[in-house]
This record gives structure tokens, C-alpha cells and sequence, in this order.
């Protein structure tokens, strides 16, 4: 029998029971529909990310005291987990880097390193000015931060050479903050003095800079929008020191290389440069990472967390395949005497068979479809949402409705099966 | 004209092996000639539903040979089986049986959707059917837009799709008032007549039986009786009309009374090699005399003609 008759068959019957056709698509609908939606979601969020962070500088290497792992396996690169960077747990400032062992390590390896980065986070502070506050993180940087952040000023000027060997109190301020606490007038707010308070830390110190806030994307999130955002208010390295009364001493540092330097190699090194520092050391070790490393890392990570977001997706999609299943049994059993007048006419069990497969493949095909409409406009719309451009997946559009097609012959082999083998006699007399 | 069903000692149990097994069918032999209207008569529960099924290749006899056109039915599996009723039988139900959303004409082509017809073939075959029948302007209605007796119709029309040798109706009046009732009768009449088909009626109703070339009483899966029926060509003839010079061929019928009761007698009892031969003797016979009876038939629509045409004029 032909496959178009059966295809017009299956529509003239899905047609002539609308809702319950409609309700068997749903699962299928939203299986696929949720599918597509995360793939699309999970495919912005990868694309920008790592677009994101390639643009901070792939070729930096960054260097970090982090807890020591249980293992001692730690030259795999991928061994490394993102929650690491935040185990600070049980480490003090004793543990950190100093200054010494930073400049031992720029002399050690001065054909492969342009500059040092350090920076120091002080900690958070609500400013107040007059009747108006905003929240900060305090950061204390050095003179490559700006450069190598692409940090650009909207107005007033950089610190001085001297600012930051002196460590005086000046202070660079994002133009949210001036938003909020000078209503948006730069001129007002250079020059003027702010308290800034780290865990009862006082100081006072000048605004002479206002860096254009942008938005901050960690663990593929975007961090915050709108004026009551926390924005980041920088100072001199020593600064920041002074006001909490620290020592010179970093847990982290980010390392310029010159052109043409292998940073992954680079890395390797430093980390086996300070391992002799750290070896008696029981709570920390030094771990350096390039940000290459850290953006596929990171995207392994969102594809590992999309596909794991995709099968439970898919289980309700296997959910809506069952429903077909058992909307396919309820159809052969109301068309018991169709199916043995077919008989009767000369049909072979194989056209019985195909005819019931069609209509499964046909209601699982159109129930995909319109969960790809759903899924691609709900990926865009949460894509939207969190800030990212849409990118919907052409191939997982089309995986997605093979597999729901696939999903009606397998779910429709077992009914149409039953109805091929049907007794014609008994199918005949069936009331 | 050659012999188009052949039941010979068709057998059917069910539940064979088992504690229940059931017996309905117990060694029917029967034989119905091209062109001829034959009813098949009992009570319910007599054995004729499932002789129906037989004849209609839609289940297989227990023990014994069916021959359908040449074609030995016991040979065949189910996807033969399957193309056997697609080409060589023409069901029509009592319940109709169309398939639901579905046009008339749709309906018509499912037959020929099966045997592989191109789709202008179909098309076409279709609407000369449905003319036939007297449908020609219902061909996109749907089954449950038309009446009982134009669903029968339309039935009749998907019957004939394929060409069949035989045309099985099971009790095809049967929930329908008895003026369409007579209109369908009159169509199976027709297609006789017309088309030359072979027409099984399956019916409990004597009076529609009787207007067959012959009757075939089962009761209890035995044939009890065949006798001959009035032969009521088309509606305009005159019934008692029929009867001029049958009489000749109302001997043959006796005769073949006879004979089907001593072979089925012959079959119940026992089957041994003696009996086969006998019974292959009477086959001879009966042969021979449906031979006579079909030229006899030749002589009686000449003559029913002649009168149609004395009764028109």
C-alpha cells in the first residue's frame, strides 16, 4: 500500500479526534520542545562564554593558591575543578603568595613574561554619600589591570606611578556608582572624598576615575544589571593592603606573556616553579591555569550540564512515546472491525502493520514539530532573558524530529503489531 | 461454465485438543458453479457463520480441501490468504461494514489500494461502480451521511472493486426495513444477471433464500437439504412464470439432493478409502448434472428475456 494513502489516512484520523490527538502530542510536544529549548539555551550560553572570556586574554596564565586536593594528581589540567577557586578554606595569608616569591618568578622565567598582575580583594563595602549608597567590591590592583580587563575610562585619569608605588588613597569608581551616588555627574564626583569601610576598616580616599561598567559574566551567568548592581571600586594594590591592615601577600596572580610564549607550557612550569615553596605547606599548593584551558574547560562543562538538563528532558519525551503507545492501543481497539474489514478486503497483516506505524510516526511527527516551534521560541525568549543572542541548533532541530519520529516506531510497532496479527474473524465480529 | 467453490469434507474444530474442543463443521462438501446465485440457509448456531468463513478464506478448515477458483486454499499462508480475498472474494456484511471517515468512493478503492491498482485506475474503476450501483452522486459523502440501504450499496460497489470470482453476502438485508432490503436483493440480482457474478448468500431468511438459484440448508454443521430456489431474475419478472419448463431441471436438483445427502451421510460415519471412491463417483455425477443445470439456466434467461420482452411491449 502506498505510503501517501496511509500518511492521508493517519491525518484523516488524527483529525477526526482533535483533542485527543492533541493531547497524545503533548508529551511529545514538550519532550521535544524542552529539548530544543536547553540546547538552544545551552549553545547561546557556551558560544558567549567562551567568546567572552577568549576576548580577557587567552594567552594569560593565571596563578592561584588553592587548597591542596586529597590527590596528589594534579598535573591534569582538566582534574581541576571550578569550585576550586574559592576553596580557600583553611588557608591564611601566611599561605599566599608574596611578594618575594612573585619576583623570583618573574626573574626565573623573564624571556616568557610581559608583566604581573596582582590583585587584591579587600572585600565589600557599602559607600554612603549623602543620602545615597551603592555596594562596591573592593579590589586592589596593579598597573596591568586596567589594560589587560579592558577596563576604559569615561572620564578623569589612571592612577599614577606614584599612586601605586606609594599605595596613596586614590580611587577609580564605575559610572553606575556615580549614577547612584552623584545622579550621574562625573565632574561632581572627581575630586570628591569617599569613606570606604572593609570589616570596620576606615579610610577616606579621592575619586580621580570612572571606568564604564560592563556587565560580568562568571559560570556562564550574568551577574546582575540595572543601577543596583555591586560594581567593583579599585585602588592601589597598597592601598587595599593598608586598609585591612594585610600583608603583602596574594592568592592569586595573572600573568602577561609575551608574543609568542606556549602559555599552556608556561603554566606547567610555574606551578613546578613553586611546588618546592609549598611542599611542606599541608593546606595549600600553587595551580596555574591559562585561560584557554579555563574556556574549554568551561564549555565542557555547560555541554556536560546541557546533554545531563537534555536526558531528563528527553525521559519526557519516552514519557509522551508511552502515551502514544497507549493512545495507539485505545485507536486499534475502537477500530477492531475497521481493521478486520481491512482484512476481509485483502489487506496483508505487513499494511495493517504499516498503516498504524504511519499514524504513530505521523502524530509523534507533528507533535515534534511543534515542540521545535516551542522549544526554538522558548530558547530564544529565555536566551533573551539572561542576556545572550540566540543561537537555536539546525542539527539538534533536526535530531530532534528524527528522533521523534523514531520514538513513533518504537512506541508504534508494539499496537500496530497487535493489530496486524489480529484474528480477521474475531476483528470482524468484534463489537 | 466450470465450478468456482469446492468444499470437499471441510472439517472445523475449535479448541482442538482440549477439554472444550468443539466440533462445527462436520465434513461439508459442496460445490457452486460460475454465475450461480446460491443461499446458504440455518439457524443460528447451525455451522453457516463459520462455513461463511471458510468460503471466505477468512479461516481454515480443520481437515479437508477448498478449491476457490483453482486455487487450493489450504496451501496458502496468511499473506495468500490476504491476496486470495483481495482478488477472488467480494465481502459484503450485514453491518455494512465501511470504514469510517471515509468517502464512498474511498471506500470503493480500498480493495484495489490493497491488490497495488494505479490511482487513476482506482479512480476510475470506482466511479463506474458507484454508477453501477446507483451512487454516482454520492462518491464524497461519508458512511454516516448515507442511508442504510446506500451504505449497502456502496458495500456492494467496494465488493465488486477487484473483479471477484465470488461475491459472499452475509445477511446483507439483515438490519435493513424490507423495501430497501428488496432494492439490495435487487442489485445481487442484477450483478448475477449483468455481470455474471457468483453470489453466496448467507441469510436465516427462507423467503430471501428461496429467490436463489439454490438453497443450502446447514443445521448442526451437517447440509441437510438443497433444493432448488424460484429464480427471480430482476423485479420485472413475473415469479410464476419461472416455472415453465424447469421441471427437467428440478429432477437434476432432486437428484443432487440426493447425492449430497448420501455423501454427507457417507462422510459423518466413517471415512475410509471405499467411501473416498464413492464419493469421488457422486463428484462425477454432480458434475454432470450441474452441467445440465447451467445449460437449463442458459434456456431459462432466454425465455425469462423473451418474456421481459413480451412484458415490456
Amino acid at each position: 500500500m502506498l505510503l501517501w494513502e496511509n500518511i492521508v489516512l493517519a491525518i484523516n484520523s488524527l483529525l477526526s479526534n482533535k483533542m485527543r490527538a492533541l493531547l497524545t502530542m503533548l508529551g511529545i510536544i514538550i519532550g521535544i520542545g524542552s529539548v530544543i529549548a536547553i540546547i538552544t539555551v545551552g549553545d547561546s550560553l557556551t558560544l558567549s562564554v567562551s567568546e567572552n572570556m577568549q576576548s580577557m586574554g587567552a594567552n594569560d596564565v593565571y596563578v592561584m593558591v588553592q587548597r591542596k586536593s586529597e590527590e596528589e594528581e594534579e598535573s591534569n589540567i582538566d582534574g581541576v575543578k571550578f569550585g576550586s577557586f574559592n576553596s580557600s578554606e583553611g588557608m591564611t595569608e601566611d599561605d599566599y603568595l608574596t611578594e618575594d616569591m612573585i619576583k623570583e618568578m618573574c626573574n626565573k622565567f623573564k624571556d616568557d613574561i610581559y608583566a604581573v598582575n596582582l590583585q587584591y580583594s579587600a572585600g565589600q563595602s557599602q559607600i554612603e554619600f549623602g543620602k545615597n549608597t551603592a555596594n562596591v567590591n573592593v579590589s586592589g590592583v596593579t598597573a596591568g589591570y586596567f589594560i589587560t580587563n579592558e577596563i576604559s575610562l569615561v572620564s578623569g585619569r589612571m592612577f599614577s606611578g606614584e599612586e601605586f608605588s606609594e599605595g596613596k588613597n586614590a580611587i577609580i569608581v564605575s559610572d553606575k556608582l556615580v549614577n547612584k551616588l552623584f545622579d550621574g555627574d562625573n565632574r561632581k564626583a572627581l575630586g570628591s572624598i569617599l569613606e570606604v569601610n572593609v570589616n570596620n576598616q576606615v579610610s577616606a580616599y579621592s575619586i580621580i576615575g570612572i571606568y564604564e561598567y560592563q556587565q560580568k559574566y562568571a559560570m556562564g551567568m550574568a551577574l546582575g544589571s540595572g543601577d543596583n548592581v555591586t560594581t567593583d571600586l579599585y585602588m592601589p594594590l597598597k592601598a587595599a593592603l593598608s586598609l585591612t591592615h594585610s600583608k603583602n601577600a596574594y592568592p592569586y596572580a595573572q600573568i602577561i606573556t609575551k608574543v609568542g610564549v606556549n602559555s599552556d607550557e608556561l603554566a606547567e612550569r610555574i606551578k613546578n616553579f613553586y611546588a618546592p615553596y609549598y611542599r611542606n605547606n599541608r593546606v595549600a599548593e600553587v595551580n596555574a591555569i591559562t585561560m584557554s584551558s579555563m574556556v574549554t574547560m568551561l564549555t565542557d562543562m555547560l555541554s556536560t550540564i546541557t546533554l545531563a538538563i537534555s536526558i531528563v528532558a528527553g525521559i519526557a519525551l519516552v514519557v509522551g512515546g508511552i502515551g502514544v503507545m497507549n493512545i495507539m492501543l485505545v485507536s486499534i481497539t475502537e477500530r477492531t472491525r475497521e481493521i478486520g474489514t481491512r482484512k476481509a478486503l485483502g489487506a496483508k497483516n505487513s499494511s495493517i502493520r504499516t498503516q498504524f506505524i504511519v499514524e504513530a510516526m505521523i502524530i509523534c511527527l507533528i507533535g515534534g514539530i511543534f515542540g521545535v516551534i516551542l522549544g526554538v521560541g522558548g530558547g530564544i525568549i529565555a536566551s533573551h532573558l539572561l542576556g545572550y543572542p540566540a543561537k537555536p541548533s539546525v542539527s539538534g532541530i533536526f535530531i530532534s524530529l528524527l528522533f521523534s519520529m523514531s520514538i513513533g516506531v518504537f512506541f508504534g510497532y508494539y499496537p500496530a503489531n497487535k493489530a496486524a496479527k489480529m484474528n480477521p474473524i474475531d476483528a470482524l465480529r468484534y463489537e | 461454465m466450470s465450478t468456482i467453490i469446492k468444499l470437499e469434507n471441510i472439517v472445523k474444530r475449535f479448541y482442538e485438543g482440549q477439554e472444550n474442543e468443539l466440533e462445527i463443521l462436520h465434513g461439508i462438501s459442496l460445490e457452486v458453479e460460475e454465475g450461480e446465485f446460491v443461499a446458504i440457509v440455518g439457524p443460528s448456531g447451525s455451522g453457516k457463520s463459520t462455513l461463511m468463513n471458510m468460503i471466505g478464506v477468512l479461516d481454515r478448515p480443520t481437515s479437508g480441501t477448498y478449491i476457490l477458483d483453482g486455487i487450493n486454499v489450504g496451501d496458502a499462508d496468511d499473506s495468500e490468504l490476504s491476496e486470495i480475498r483481495n482478488q477472488k472474494i467480494g465481502f459484503v456484511f450485514q453491518t455494512y461494514n465501511l470504514i469510517s471517515k471515509t468517502n464512498a468512493q474511498k471506500n470503493i478503492e480500498l480493495p484495489m489500494l490493497y491488490s497495488g491498482t494505479d490511482r487513476n485506475t482506482r479512480v476510475k474503476r470506482a466511479k463506474e461502480l458507484l454508477e453501477l450501483v446507483e451512487m454516482g452522486d454520492r462518491a464524497k459523502h461519508l458512511p454516516e451521511e448515507l442511508s442504510g440501504g446506500q451504505k449497502q450499496r456502496v458495500a456492494i460497489a467496494r465488493a465488486m472493486a477487484n473483479d471477484p470470482a465470488i461475491i459472499l453476502a452475509d445477511e446483507p438485508t439483515g438490519a435493513l426495513d424490507s423495501k430497501t432490503g428488496r432494492l439490495v436483493m435487487d442489485l445481487f440480482h442484477k450483478l448475477n444477471k449483468e455481470k455474471h457474478k457468483t453470489i453466496v448468500l448467507i441469510t436465516h431468511s427462507n423467503e430471501l433464500a428461496s429467490e436463489t438459484d439454490r438453497i443450502i440448508s446447514i443445521k448442526d454443521g451437517n447440509i441437510v437439504d438443497i433444493k432448488e430456489g424460484k429464480k427471480v431474475k430482476n423485479e420485472n419478472t413475473n415469479i410464476s412464470n419461472e416455472n415453465t419448463g424447469n421441471n427437467e431441471n428440478n429432477e437434476n436438483n432432486v437428484n443432487n439432493n440426493i447425492i449430497e445427502t448420501l455423501n454427507n451421510d457417507n462422510l459423518e460415519n466413517e471415512t475410509t478409502k471405499q467411501n473416498e471412491e464413492i464419493i469421488k463417483e457422486i463428484n462425477v455425477k454432480i458434475d454432470d448434472s450441474t452441467t445440465d443445470e447451467s445449460e437449463n439456466d442458459e434456456k431459462n434467461e432466454e425465455s425469462s428475456n423473451n418474456q421481459n420482452n413480451e412484458n415490456g411491449e
